[in-house]
């Protein structure tokens, strides 16, 4: 793993994006490692875009604001559009092929589309979207073991929503698979 | 207690029942919101005091009569918020009554934006409401030093009868980081609260009043110099501050709260191009660090001030240098932050930075 893995995720609002983002905080916390995040909130939110950056580090977290991402993992075209320029070289560029139609294409920049809304939908809850993404995530950047994010996931959904667990887990799975049968590296 | 990832103002919360407050009395504002929201939960399931007063100047005068009472006090706002608060303030100053009063800056003047700030410097230090007052005041950088401050502030507050006020941007309040809130408070005498204002059965035979107004000029000029005197006393023993890459540096700059974080990783990035820029980081901002500017080396090039405001720590910086350095300033405002790379720039062209 890369010492600091500084990450932007982006989409419209009730994609699951905070959710992703604090994810990997949590994971990071979990892990002993530094995880912070922070959500774009205000004016800023306006007009369909819903933000949040995110540090996972092994050493104490410096400056919390970050000129370029990582990593950006884009669930819609505006998103995609307001933040790829801002992503560092070498870095990795995930984003929601089921609204993206275009091949997104950056110079020294590892770009991935991956269709989380039809695979969620075969699972048959497109809300796990996200949790698709977050497989492809994983399997690419290798951040995370399966038992911490399991953890995690378990801790949001509560006790209240424990029923959905089993999907959520299904959906990181698919997302993995995904990347695998693509046979791309990056870690 | 293994590190738990929290969102800052539940943090603040959180660290605010440790230190053993009694009761919150606040009014909402953005980007504070989750300090009062948390507390409204815990507070009152633990048999304490939460109260949402009909406005900022009735919770603050609320924090005045609990403070009175001998209990561990606090309120939070933002920018507006605290305005409002300053007449409160300065009474419980010159009252010498204890609380806990936490700022989380917003983009100002007048109701501004709601992002994150730190043009309450002023504010702050210098005081909204009138007379020779002072706030014990700490700006943390970082969500684990908030909890830390907020732990012992109410000691601090108790031990010296004064308002301390615990300065964050509106970036602490919202991010979450990991945090551990089990590091060990420094351990202070308190003595017993005989001044409060608790009912005769708890002092019987001596009337114990809180009031700020005296009508005697004698009277009220010998109360200054009492003030004084424990204002100077909390600058003899309170100031704190952190030296960051100080080994002989070319440039120094001097930075608080969010943007000392942000100034940690620009030194970093100017290290890897082979220029070494150390930093004086103030954690209290009223005692201020003056001393640690003896320190700076006198071949250095210069001083640049960092805020997230258009200039008002850079007055501390004036006073301490007294001349000594060139002196620069970087401001964002409004609400904007910058990335590390513009301080770089910043360091790079010091010389169009420079104000004295």
């Amino acid at each position: 793993m890369k010492k600091t893995s500084n990450v932007k995720v982006a989409g419209f609002g009730g994609q699951g994006v905070m959710m992703f983002g604090q994810v990997l905080a949590y994971s990071a916390t979990k892990d002993e490692l530094f995880g912070l995040w922070f959500p774009s909130y205000g004016p800023e939110t306006r007009g369909g875009t819903a933000n949040c950056s995110v540090i996972v580090s092994d050493k104490q977290i410096n400056s919390p604001v970050f000129k370029n991402a990582d990593h950006l993992v884009a669930f819609n075209l505006p998103s995609l559009e307001k933040f790829r320029t801002k992503v560092e070289k070498d870095g990795l560029i995930l984003y929601n092929g089921s609204l993206i139609k275009d091949d997104v294409k950056e110079d020294n920049i590892l770009c991935i589309g991956v269709p989380v809304n039809d695979i969620a939908n075969d699972l048959g809850n497109v809300r796990v979207a996200n949790m698709v993404m977050m497989g492809a995530y994983l399997e690419l950047t290798k951040l995370f073991s399966d038992e911490t994010i399991e953890a995690i996931i378990k801790k949001f959904l509560g006790e209240r929503k424990a029923d959905l667990l089993d999907i959520n887990m299904k959906a990181i799975e698919k997302g993995k698979a995904f990347i695998k049968d693509l046979g791309v590296n990056y870690a | 207690m293994a590190k738990v990832l929290m969102k800052g103002n539940e943090a603040i919360a959180l660290a605010a029942i440790k230190g053993g407050v009694d009761a919150f009395y606040g009014y909402p504002i953005t980007p504070q919101n989750e300090v009062p929201e948390y507390l409204s939960k815990h507070l009152l399931a633990n048999g304490k005091v939460f109260l949402q007063a009909e406005s900022e100047v009735a919770a603050i005068n609320m924090v005045y009569g609990a403070a009175g009472a001998g209990k561990r006090v606090m309120t939070s706002s933002s920018s507006p918020g605290i305005a409002l608060k300053q007449e409160g303030i300065s009474y419980i100053a010159a009252a010498e009554l204890p609380c806990v009063i936490v700022s989380v800056m917003r983009g100002g003047p007048g109701l501004g934006g709601i992002q994150p700030s730190q043009a309450d410097y002023y504010q702050a230090t210098r005081g909204g409401g009138n007379g020779d007052y002072q706030l014990i005041v700490y700006a943390p950088e970082s969500i684990q030093e908030t909890i830390d401050i907020m732990k012992e502030s109410f000691d601090i507050a108790d031990y010296y009868r004064n308002p301390v006020m615990v300065l964050v941007d509106g970036l602490i309040g919202q991010m979450m980081e990991s945090v551990d809130f089990d590091k060990p408070v420094k351990e202070r005498f308190l003595p017993e609260k005989d001044w409060a204002t608790n009912g005769t059965m708890n002092h019987p035979g001596k009337r114990n009043i809180a009031n700020s107004l005296q009508i005697d000029p004698k009277a009220l000029e010998q109360h200054n110099i009492h003030l004084q005197e424990k204002y100077n006393t909390v600058k003899k023993n309170e100031v704190r501050y952190e030296l960051i890459n100080f080994d002989d540096p070319e440039y120094v700059i001097v930075a608080y709260g969010t943007m000392a974080r942000i100034c940690r990783s620009a030194i970093e990035l100017l290290e890897k191009e082979g220029i070494s820029v150390g930093m004086i980081r103030p954690i209290s901002l009223f005692p201020y660090p003056k001393e640690a500017f003896a320190k700076i080396p006198d071949k250095a090039k210069g001083i640049l001030t960092c805020e997230l405001s258009q200039g008002q720590m850079l007055d501390d910086v004036l006073i301490a240098n007294n001349g000594k350095h060139k002196v620069g300033f970087f401001g964002r405002s409004g609400g904007m932050l910058p990335d590390p790379e513009e301080i770089v720039e910043a360091i790079k062209n010091f010389n169009e930075r420079v104000v004295k």
